[in-house]
């Protein structure tokens, strides 16, 4: 599905908080179609990569261009810039005052200035593939963590983004909740959708990623296939991180 | 108990509620509005504004009603600035209710977590439309509670009137005391009126909080 049509470059990227280094000199390209996993220990700056390609960071050195366009540090066009990116949030974050369908329609509605009728359809008919069109008039406390998450997915997608990011969209799920969420993912996937992924999920990142990147202390410390990091990772940090998945076994007695 | 008494007086009694419920009803309303515009300064913190509302504001909720209303009646005069009483209590119930208003307000507002703030921001929503679609609808849901004791008690506040010499129901119960000693008459017949008016305002609120709220809380 890979083309070579880039869709978002970042360009030697530094971001720091209060003089502390985040980000060091990132640099990054997106192809149209590409799936990315952004994978990496906590706080090595994963998080704050997303936050700064939407713009809910500013960046201290560097530049991010979206279909060859600067949006890095533009404050005044932001709101026009993030139409095009969609963003999903670890927390359940949809408009807990509106109904599954208003939340979606919201910004197609008053940022992109569509028409209701053909929004609506549109949002009804991602709410039918997702298996939640029952629900479309329901609040969000009556959903699950599960079913908030496709539907902030749904809401994302309804504005026709470029890319999508998506913030360790699982981590504050039950388990059981977590696969229908990945499920909505890899369906994304499989339809050529352009996809930034930060997640804790390994599997899932090796089954849905072109693409690898480990990120520790803000630096890209490996960037590789999904095969090839998994199985025969080329740095000693990577290792070491994948390390922490293989637990010793710790059955006392003898063949339970 | 004198009946007759009561019934003889009790048209002078809805006349001053009727005065004291136009005076509420318009020194509500202002200090809404002058609660709701503190708080976006307080919330957009812009600056010198910020600074002012908050000064306002301290020194709106130290001070007793009735000595804001002694300045404005009799302080105000001797710069030159006269104001009916009329003027006078609504302009003290603003300056008293605009502050409270403000906090309740505020408290919605500060409730709000940033989540939703940023996820209104990455569909593409500008900084008002967030605030005008996502922060402020459930701001004002939560603010309820607090907005509406805040109207009663602003209502309640109306009966120190009398002392800037406004025929409020406080005004008219103490008038009729002077004159007849009728104090058991006079007091119970000023009880009443202030619960037939306020008894329903608060239960109009309860149905608003439920409306308000079942989308967020479910109750």
């Amino acid at each position: 599905m890979e083309s070579t049509e880039k869709i978002l470059e970042i360009k030697h990227l530094k971001k720091e908080f209060d003089n502390t280094p985040v980000l060091n000199d990132i640099s990054l390209d997106i192809h149209k179609g590409e799936v990315v996993v952004v994978l990496g220990p906590s706080g090595c700056g994963k998080s704050t990569l997303l936050r700064c390609i939407n713009g809910l960071e500013g960046i201290q050195e560097g530049e991010i261009l979206l279909n060859g366009d600067l949006i890095s540090n533009q404050k005044k066009s932001m709101h026009l810039v993030r139409q095009h990116i969609g963003m999903v949030f670890q927390s359940y974050d949809l408009f807990p005052h509106m109904t599954v369908l208003d939340n979606i329609l919201l910004g197609p509605k008053k940022a992109q200035k569509r028409k209701k009728e053909e929004a609506a359809a549109e949002a009804e008919e991602l709410l039918k593939r997702i298996g939640l069109y029952e629900k479309k008039k329901a609040y969000p406390r009556q959903l699950s963590g599960g079913q908030k998450q496709r539907v902030a997915i749904v809401r994302a997608l309804c504005m026709h983004p470029k890319v999508m990011l998506f913030d360790e969209v699982t981590a504050a799920l039950d388990p059981e909740m977590v696969r229908e969420v990945l499920d909505v993912m890899l369906e994304l996937a499989r339809e050529g959708s352009t996809m930034v992924i930060v997640t804790h999920e390994m599997q899932f990142a090796r089954a849905i990623a072109d693409r690898i990147i480990f990120l520790d202390e803000g630096n890209i410390v490996e960037e590789s296939g999904p095969e090839e990091f998994f199985t025969n990772p080329k740095t000693e940090r990577a290792k070491q991180f994948l390390n922490i998945f293989d637990f010793d076994s710790v059955h006392h007695g003898s063949n339970k | 108990m004198d009946f007759d008494f009561i019934k003889q007086y009790t048209p002078l009694y809805v006349e001053a509620a009727l005065l004291t419920l136009n005076i509420t009803v318009k020194g509500v309303l202002l200090s809404i509005l002058l609660g709701l515009i503190c708080s976006l300064v307080r919330y957009f913190k812009i600056p010198v504004l910020n600074r002012i509302t908050v000064i306002y504001i301290e020194l709106s909720r130290n001070t007793p009603l009735l000595i804001q209303l002694f300045f404005l009646y009799f302080g105000l005069p001797k710069l030159g600035i006269m104001l009916s009483s009329e003027a006078c209590a609504i302009i003290g119930l603003v300056f008293l209710g605009g502050s409270y208003m403000a906090e309740a307000f505020r408290s919605g507002l500060d409730s709000i977590s940033d989540i939703q703030k940023e996820s209104g921001l990455s569909i593409g929503l500008t900084n008002l439309q967030v605030f005008r679609y996502i922060i402020l609808p459930q701001a004002i849901s939560v603010s309820i509670p607090a907005f509406s004791a805040n109207v009663i008690f602003l209502f309640k506040e109306t009966s120190v009137f009398s002392a800037v010499a406004l025929a409020d129901l406080m005004f008219v119960a103490k008038d009729l005391i002077g004159l007849y000693y009728k104090t058991d008459e006079a007091l119970l017949m000023l009880v009443t009126a202030y619960c037939i008016i306020l008894l329903p305002i608060s239960a109009v609120f309860r149905i608003i909080e439920r409306k308000l709220r079942y989308a967020g809380f479910g109750n």
